[in-house]
């Protein structure tokens, strides 16, 4: 499914100029456009939830449509921890919404993962339409269909304060997405992201020296659900609000549809599908409700047809002819 | 001394057909065991059974004395069951080395390791080195498996499976599809194993069999037919006529 990695055991990990370029952009786009900011912070939460289903999908081959429902877990868990019990602070927080999701992971994951193909999708399917519906039922804490207000956060280690332009949250989010993609990106060029490479590859042969297959999955699978989680704090406190939309299907097919447009299993197709996604929703959506859907539809179907890395994938394509061309 | 290990009684069908039939097998400590018999006798299952891959109907399996009957295939070759596949099943994607390093993380207990580069294992990577230089394939370390000539997978189902340092390694067919002016290559290498390792290995060719194995083992029909030295089964009329007669026709 993803070539592109071949060696592990042999593979430099030092920190390719590229890599840089999407916080180099990010740093820049907080300075050039002030306005952008809201959507900024947007962009880089769902960024950082995006790669916690490339993480499960791209890297582990476990195929969820009900991912949503880790990262509404996590935005419910900050928003009541701040309504109900009065604690503030975010980063208190977002370890707490990170550790529940996480949890909340394991507890399905050891159940769900041993089974696999469309089983598996309808079992993530069935659990986040549980979230949802206990959600919705448990109005006393969550607000119900109106969502959960009351939603307030204390300066960010009690002096950075959450402002009107979202500069706080931008930077923040940018932060928090930073340390997570360090830590994804060790994982992944560990021992054990190169034994997901190989129960991706061949799961029998995987059993057959001597590797806990599943337990390895239900692992990939916490650790996920605790990043979709965290990203899910990340949006209640950033907008001081949590509604029932966190934890829909649409953002699980959503989602979905970003990693695909931007490459799966590639790391960075998290990063460039969802910023594509989110702009081009910001700008057309608006313009022509009707349309937009056609469209995403539209690309969707010429993604899987003709680009089937994504965008990167496409990149990878042009430049390897490029390279080639110049070689003739 | 109790053996490496000891089959009693094992059967399974599928359906009706029984391609098992209440095996009684022991593997020697050391051992070089041939097991042979016609197409469909039900020799790969033999082996899928012992390495955990199928489940019995009956009858217990025990390594070393210990009843291993329950235990999943990854916990086997924890146990020290090695295994290569009939049919190349690799990691197909990887490069060489890592197609071993995996086994060998696995069992060293790194695979679990999330904060340091696999590429920082320096102790797993010397080793994969080591077996890959045993098998002749150093040169070949960074080349994708798929990429990999028929024969030079087929050394690399045996890498993966000496990277687990079995006490018990069962080989099916390991120079299955390979040129027999090759094959030979292959039998060298099963040849400088460690002499403590009890190897027990499946093959069609004869004159392999003969050469490498020092007791053997003739299934038919999921039944064992006879065992014995190579002399043994040589002279043995049953077997001429069954299995020997028709190979050679
Ligand atoms: N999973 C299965 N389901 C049903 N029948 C099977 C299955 N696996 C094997 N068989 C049948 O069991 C019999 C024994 O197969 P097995 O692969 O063990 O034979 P073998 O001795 O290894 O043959 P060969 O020399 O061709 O490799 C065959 O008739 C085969 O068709
Ligand atoms: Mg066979």
């Amino acid at each position: 499914m993803h070539p592109h990695i071949s060696t592990f055991y042999l593979a430099s990990v030092r920190v390719r100029a590229a890599e840089l370029l999407p916080w180099i952009v990010a740093l820049a786009a907080f300075f050039l456009f002030p306005d952008f900011l809201s959507l900024g912070a947007r962009i880089l939460i769902y960024i950082l939830l995006v790669l916690s289903l490339d993480l499960v999908i791209g890297y582990a081959g476990i195929v969820t449509l009900g991912h949503a429902a880790f990262f509404g877990i996590g935005a419910y868990t900050a928003g009541i921890l701040s309504a109900h019990f009065g604690i503030k602070d975010p980063l208190l927080q977002l370890a707490a919404a990170g550790t529940v999701a996480c949890l909340v992971g394991f507890g399905t994951g050891l159940y769900v993962l041993r089974t696999s193909g469309l089983t598996l999708i309808m079992l993530t399917l069935a659990i986040s339409a549980l979230c949802l519906e206990v959600a919705n039922k448990a109005t006393s804490w969550t607000g119900g269909a109106d969502g959960l207000s009351g939603v307030t956060i204390a300066p960010i280690l009690g002096y950075f304060r959450f402002d009107l332009w979202g500069k706080t949250a931008y930077l923040y989010s940018l932060a928090v997405l930073f340390v997570v993609w360090w830590l994804v990106r060790t994982l992944l060029n560990s021992p054990f992201g190169a034994s997901l490479a190989g129960i991706r590859d061949n799961r029998t042969r995987m059993e057959g020296i001597g590797a806990l297959v599943n337990r390895r999955l239900v692992q990939v699978y916490s650790i996920s659900a605790g990043i979709a989680g965290l990203a899910g704090a990340l949006l209640t406190q950033t907008n001081q609000f949590v509604g029932l939309n966190a934890l829909g299907f649409e953002l699980s097919g959503e989602i979905l549809v970003m990693l695909v447009l931007g490459g799966v299993g590639r790391l960075y197709g998290a990063f460039i599908g969802t910023a594509a996604y989110l702009i081009a929703q910001d700008q057309l959506a608006k313009k022509f409700p009707e349309d937009w859907y056609l469209g995403v539809g539209i690309l969707l179907v010429g993604v899987t047809m003709f680009a089937r890395g994504g965008l990167l994938g496409a990149l990878d394509s042009l430049t390897a002819r490029l390279r080639r061309a110049l070689k003739l | 001394m109790t053996p490496a290990l000891e089959v009693k009684g094992l059967c399974r069908s599928f359906g009706a057909l029984i391609v098992a039939d209440h095996i009684d097998f022991q593997l020697e400590r050391g051992a070089r065991h041939a097991l042979i018999g016609p197409n469909g006798a039900g020799k790969s299952t033999f082996v899928n059974l012992l390495a955990g891959r199928l489940r019995p109907d009956a009858g217990r399996i025990l390594l070393d004395g210990q009843d291993i009957t329950r235990l999943s295939a990854a916990h086997r070759v924890k146990r020290g069951i090695g295994r290569t596949f009939q049919t190349n099943t690799l990691f197909r994607h990887l490069a060489v080395l890592d197609n071993v390093a995996l086994a060998i993380a696995e069992r060293m207990g790194v695979s679990g390791q999330l904060f340091r580069a696999a590429s920082a294992h320096q102790e797993v990577i010397e080793e994969a080195r080591a077996l890959l230089t045993m098998l002749n394939l150093m040169a070949l370390e960074k080349t994708v498996v798929r990429d990999l000539p028929y024969g030079q997978q087929r050394l690399v189902e045996i890498a993966i499976a000496l990277g687990l340092r079995p006490r018990v390694l069962i080989l099916d067919e390991p120079a299955a599809g390979v040129p027999s002016h090759e094959s030979y290559l292959i039998f060298d290498a099963i040849s400088q194993m460690p002499a403590d390792i009890a190897i027990l290995f499946i093959e069609h060719d004869m004159d392999l069999v003969f050469r490498f194995a020092r007791r053997i083992t003739v299934l038919a029909s999921g039944a064992i037919l006879m065992e014995g030295t190579p002399k043994e089964v040589e002279s043995d009329r049953k077997v001429r006529e069954i299995y020997l007669g028709e190979s050679r026709g």
